[in-house]
């Protein structure tokens, strides 16, 4: 289970002090898939990466399987079963993707097969892909899929994965949605996912709204989506909720 | 050959050999010859008018490997040595050399090597050196490898160049002259830490219509150790040439990368790449997410630039 207790982020900028968080507190149990959904600039990058132990809270709490991992490191976290998928995952010269591969899955002598399988749920040919370099002859949509394929290669009690849609093409993200449907259904992982697409939002058991900093509105898709489609209608002034475009 | 520990452990290092090698070979050990062994196809002969060695390959020689690596294990060590690689045509044939230096003491120890390859119509020669030095002493590690190929007629060199680690200073000289359809690939890594120095002068030189050139040269410069880059190629031909440079810098170290083309004709098509930067934060996040600590990523990222 993990437990975020009143998460505050603050930046230091020339004209004071910006809360980027703002007193967020959320418990997600096990083998749940939360959607974290909501504006541009809201704060769920933020939050993932504080869970994740990229960026460390300004205040507050967070509690995985009832330990306090707060001040540990991206590396603990990691072992004791924390992964994160990379909005936009880094380049790499000279390693492979077997070479990540191995890393993620922690055992050296991960089979051809294994790879092959996980490669295969990002729509991806191990053929083709694993003795290549992830560097920049790789297009950033096999990038974010070999991204994503690490973090099923890892199999982590906790799976985040920010924006895995993004850059990924419509084929790719079909199969993709399949394969968190059905890590969920196995009920192996508690994953969270950062997520403006309806598809994936509709597979969550409970969607979290953030913007501004703090939760705007949490509950289940059919709560929630209506609201972010009314959100999205009224907050354009051209479109209007059952009408056309103008 | 191979008495000691030290011998075995220098030698696995720079040629991967374990026990007696098969094939031919010549191991040069503190300016001597520390064993040698000629076969059927590749005849190796000892100079008569200076240190060195002539390798000859007969034509049509396919898949033997020949080793010749060189080591030194006292200290005050310094020498020169010429080899010759005679290649004949439609041959296909591995070399190993390298050399290994160990210094406990406190005088300079230094190799310097000139290689010069000539290689016959049609064959392909697989060229491996690796550097490495050892030993706590104060007295210094060195070595000045010099390489200088002609490829005829449709012959290729794939040469792949590692100093690993443990060279005080080095100052490489590589020129590769390429005929008709010939094509010259050098992979190079390099190493330095500490107050090390190193400096590599490539020229591939494209003379023969159709011929191809690519230098892929990465390098990691550690603590205050400094490095000096400058591979050219020269289109003098209808021909292809491709300079790719990248460089890992750390600490306090100094890289100069000057990668140059030439072209002597309008249908030389020629390219240069430089990088130089240090690792990205953001990869060592990517690994540590994935279980390593931040000095295991560190060393993850490098061994696989460096690979």
């Amino acid at each position: 289970m993990l437990e975020l207790q009143h998460i505050y982020y603050t930046v230091h900028e020339p004209d004071g002090e910006l809360g980027i968080l703002k007193d967020i507190s959320l418990t997600i149990d096990d083998h749940r898939l939360v959607v974290f959904t909501g504006p541009n600039g809201g704060g769920k990058t933020t939050l993932a990466k504080i869970i994740m132990g990229l960026a460390k809270p300004t205040t507050g709490r967070i509690l995985w399987n009832g330990e306090d991992i707060t001040d540990l490191g991206i590396t603990e976290r990691a072992k004791r079963g924390i992964s994160y998928g990379f909005q936009q995952p880094p380049r790499f010269k000279g390693l492979t993707v077997r070479d990540l591969l191995t890393i993620a899955a922690g055992d050296e002598k991960l089979s051809k097969d294994r790879c092959c399988q996980y490669l295969t749920k990002v729509g991806l040919c191990a053929n083709d892909y694993l003795d290549r370099e992830v560097d920049a002859s790789l297009s950033g949509g096999e990038v974010k899929r070999i991204e994503i394929a690490t973090i099923l290669a890892r199999s982590a009690q906790l799976m985040i994965f920010d924006e895995p849609e993004a850059g990924i093409d419509l084929w790719s993200f079909a199969r993709l949605t399949e394969t968190f449907e059905q890590i969920h259904k196995a009920g192996s992982a508690t994953m969270i996912v950062i997520s403006h697409q309806e598809r994936i939002i509709s597979l969550a058991d409970e969607v979290v709204v953030i913007g501004e900093g703090s939760i705007r509105h949490r509950g289940s898709v059919d709560e929630i989506l209506p609201e972010i489609l009314a959100d999205t209608l009224g907050a354009c002034p051209v479109l209007t909720r059952g009408g056309a475009a103008l | 050959m191979m008495d000691t520990e030290v011998d075995r452990e220098l030698l696995e290092k720079i040629a991967d050999l374990v026990g007696k090698p098969v094939g031919a070979f010549n191991i040069r050990k503190d300016t001597g010859c520390d064993g040698r062994q000629s076969t059927e196809h590749i005849e190796i002969t000892g100079k008569t008018d200076k240190a060195g060695i002539d390798i000859r390959v007969k034509p049509g020689t396919e898949g033997e490997t020949c080793h010749i690596p060189v080591i030194i294990t006292k200290p005050g060590v310094q020498e020169m040595v010429y080899n010759d690689f005679y290649i004949g045509e439609n041959s296909n044939v591995n070399i190993v050399a390298g050399c290994g230096i160990h210094n406990c003491g406190d005088q300079t120890s230094r190799h310097d090597g000139v290689h010069t390859f000539y290689v016959g119509k049609n064959s392909h020669v697989h060229y491996t050196e690796k550097h490495y030095g050892d030993g706590d002493g104060k007295g210094g590690k060195i070595m000045n490898p010099q390489t200088i190929v002609y490829l005829e007629e449709g012959a290729s060199i794939q040469m792949d160049t590692t100093q690993i680690r443990g060279i005080d200073s080095t100052k490489r000289y590589t020129k590769i002259v390429c005929g008709k359809n010939a094509e010259a690939v050098i992979t190079e890594r390099l190493l330095t830490h500490g107050e090390q120095v190193a400096e590599s002068d490539m020229e591939i030189v494209l003379d023969g219509e159709n011929s191809r050139g690519r230098v892929i040269s990465r390098s990691v410069a550690q603590d205050h150790s400094q490095q000096l880059f400058k591979p050219l190629v020269t289109g003098n031909a209808k021909c292809f040439g491709h300079v790719q440079c990248d460089s890992i810098i750390m600490g306090d170290a100094k890289i100069r990368s000057i990668p140059e083309i030439a072209a002597n004709c309008t249908e030389a098509q020629l390219i240069h790449e430089a990088a130089i930067g240090k690792i990205a934060g953001d990869q060592l996040l990517k690994l540590q997410t994935l279980g390593l600590t931040e000095e295991e990523a560190e060393d993850f990222i490098l061994k696989g630039f460096l690979a």
